[in-house]
């Protein structure tokens, strides 16, 4: 997992609730198996005016112009910032995989839903938590300001503003120290062995038939 | 301390408490499925590790198989990769799966309580969020992303943190037609679709007791859909039944030892819960969705609500947004929409009693002459066998349903079954997002014997009506 420290760049608002996996990444896309190229289709029904496939030449296809990512203000963003209960609904961790994969780093929101939450993380994607009125600020900034950029500092906690206003996120220090160094968990579960090998044991004394 | 059905599960699974507020979480059951598992076994193999415990994980291929004639294979190159790929992956680590052709081939949630590979207090995941469906027999279970499929493969552990609890209690006498599907939407009405974030949901009370155990695995299944990632019922007489005798279930003696565990299986009664919500069932009726969300519903006397109805300026852009994608004007009468195709089936509803509901309907009826397309798709290829036993297939085929082979089929559309842009759909799956179905497609949720009184008439109507 590629590490993450800080950020600094464009910010690309998507201005609506609940937006789900399948909107993020349709389904058509999970038949891959490999977890790299899903970024031309990142929000492909949203993106594209036709029906896209995977295997499709992505370059010639005809782009909606009133989709968000095809302004050119947000062209090359790598912060996302969304509203409410984004992430909801599939757990495809095809979903992360292609805001990583369109390059998107960072995505602020006043919440998201469990699943994709948890994704964002094993990926190096940070998702920040803002109240809803930091929120609604930063859309209001964004629709004024051409070229409006943040800078997130993971260490510090803190995301800067253009006028250099600071906020202040909340991250869990486990996830933090994963992302700031890029760990691979399993590898770090692999130094349990021992106390998984106990557990398994003493279970199967107490629940034998989990083990038959 | 009194404890909750959740904090029972959680704490006979800890291996380690990590003490950064996370632990180490000790999984019994892992399903695997073809979409959410290549990425992980690739991961295994680059690393130069084996799964941990192959007898611990039970795999079928379900999302991108075909419901049509499966002697000519699967057409789609891309789709048929990633089943072979399972197959591959599955010899090579020595895991068993059921594929196409095995009798026992479904849908993952289907498959695995109705082989007893779910059993009260065991921890299960799958990456797919529909998983909280097994915590219906007393089990911790919910959804993973392919990060953590590899975890579980290679560790038979997750890395975790707890939940907060909440109760939904149920109470009263459930009317008639109102089943499982319309109470959980009925709760996701109330508390909306993120009302559950962060929460472990225990559904309890009166109405849920009195639901049958396929009736609770439709309820949990869309608990994901209030947002909680697991959503459980305590052990009852009905749970232990239904367990009983099925070929991963234990026997002989182990049997009764596993019982008088099961039995504990259920929250304190003077256990506290972050969060508590109360519903009366009496007030229940038949639910439809209307938007792009399940919490866009009501019931089947409602209409479609005004956007001006919602005060907060987000949720009214939402409304709005959903009301242009389904192509529905304020106040309509939901017995007013009228239909293009019904789907009976998914891990929601394909169960033997949702096609016995379903079929009840049908039988002697014709579907409505503007239906293009009703089909029933049975979970597995044992609720299909049974299915045909009691003759149901033959009752839908007469009343022109068509009846097709086991998988997720329309309620993802990642196989040829989907609906064309601006075709409705009444369907007993459990998600309405916009191009679930098909892009463009627009999706009304129902239960099953709804599903079926819409094939008839043509457009939404009280089942209990007809």
């Amino acid at each position: 997992m590629e590490k993450l420290n800080t950020v600094e760049g464009i910010v690309a608002p998507m201005d609506r609730p609940n937006v789900d996996t399948d909107a993020i990444i349709p389904k058509q896309f999970l038949k891959s198996i490999k977890r790299s190229g899903f970024g031309p289709n990142l929000f492909d029904e949203w993106r594209y005016l036709d029906h896209g496939e995977p295997g499709m030449d992505n370059s010639g296809r005809p782009l909606n112009p009133d989709f968000v990512l095809n302004q050119p203000r947000y062209a090359g963003a790598n912060i996302l910032i969304a509203r409410e209960n984004f992430g909801c609904g599939s757990s495809r961790e095809h979903a992360p995989w292609a805001l990583l994969d369109y390059g998107f780093r960072v995505v602020i929101a006043p919440s998201y839903a469990d699943i994709f939450f948890n994704n964002c993380f094993k990926n190096g994607i940070l998702p920040i938590v803002l109240s809803e009125n930091e929120v609604d600020s930063i859309f209001s900034e964004i629709a004024a300001t051409e070229g409006y950029q943040l800078k997130v500092d993971l260490s510090a906690q803190t995301i800067t503003k253009p006028g250099g206003d600071v906020l202040h996120f909340e991250v869990d220090e486990f996830r933090k120290h994963c992302l700031i160094n890029g760990l691979d968990d399993i590898g770090m579960t692999l130094e349990h062995i021992d106390d998984i090998k106990a557990y398994e044991q003493q279970r199967a004394k107490q629940a034998p038939w989990l083990f038959s | 301390m009194a404890k909750t059905l959740y904090d029972k599960l959680w704490e006979s699974h800890v291996v380690r408490d990590n003490g950064d507020g996370t632990c180490l979480l000790y999984i019994d059951r892992h399903l695997v499925h073809e979409v959410t598992s290549p990425q992980a076994f690739e991961g295994l193999r680059l690393a130069g590790r084996k799964p941990w415990r192959v007898d611990a994980n039970l795999a079928t291929p379900d999302h991108n198989v075909p419901t049509t004639d499966r002697a000519q294979g699967i057409s789609d190159p891309v789709a048929r990769l990633q089943v072979e790929t399972l197959e591959t992956n599955c010899r090579d680590f020595n895991i068993t799966e059921f594929t196409m052709d095995d009798i026992r081939q479904g849908i993952v949630h289907v498959i695995s309580p109705e082989q007893g590979a779910t059993l009260p207090g065991m921890t299960l995941v799958c990456g797919d969020s529909h998983t909280s469906t097994h915590g219906a027999l007393g089990a911790l279970a919910f959804g993973i992303g392919t990060s953590e499929v590899e975890h579980v493969l290679a560790t038979q552990c997750l890395v975790q943190k707890k939940s907060k609890s909440m109760l939904v209690k149920v109470e009263g006498e459930t009317p008639d037609a109102v089943t499982g599907k319309d109470i959980i939407l009925a709760i996701i009405e109330k508390i909306g679709t993120a009302g559950g974030t962060g929460y472990a949901i225990e559904f309890a009370g009166k109405a849920i007791r009195d639901l049958s155990i396929e009736g609770r695995m439709t309820l949990c299944n869309m608990a994901i859909e209030a947002g909680a990632r697991a959503g459980m019922v305590a052990v009852d007489d009905k749970t232990i039944e239904y367990v009983k005798g099925r070929p991963y279930a234990p026997s002989a003696a182990m049997w009764e030892q596993a019982v008088a565990d099961w039995k504990n299986l259920v929250s304190d009664s003077d256990a506290i819960f972050d969060k508590v919500i109360e519903l009366d069932v009496e007030q229940m009726q038949p639910m439809v969705t209307w938007g792009t969300s399940p919490e866009m519903v009501t019931s089947i006397s409602g209409s479609v609500p005004a956007v001006k109805s919602f005060t907060d300026t987000v949720k009214q852009e939402g409304v709005n947004a959903a009301l242009n994608y389904m192509g529905l004007e304020e106040n309509t009468a939901i017995s007013d929409i009228y239909l293009d195709k019904v789907f009976i089936g998914s891990c929601t509803n394909s169960r033997i009693e949702d096609l016995r509901a379903a079929a009840a309907v049908a039988k002697g009826r014709k579907v409505a002459a503007n239906i293009k397309l009703a089909m029933v798709v049975p979970g597995s290829g044992l609720v299909k066998q049974q299915a045909e036993r009691e003759g149901l297939d033959k009752i839908f085929i007469e009343a022109g349903f068509e009846w097709r082979e086991p998988g997720c089929s329309m309620c993802l559309a990642m196989n040829a079954d989907k609906l064309e842009a601006g075709e409705r759909c009444a369907s007993t799956s459990n998600r309405n997002f916009e191009g679930r179905q098909g892009q463009g497609g627009r999706t009304h949720l129902v239960s099953p014997a709804m599903a079926a009184a819409a094939a008839v008439k043509g457009h939404f109507v009280d089942v209990r009506k007809l």
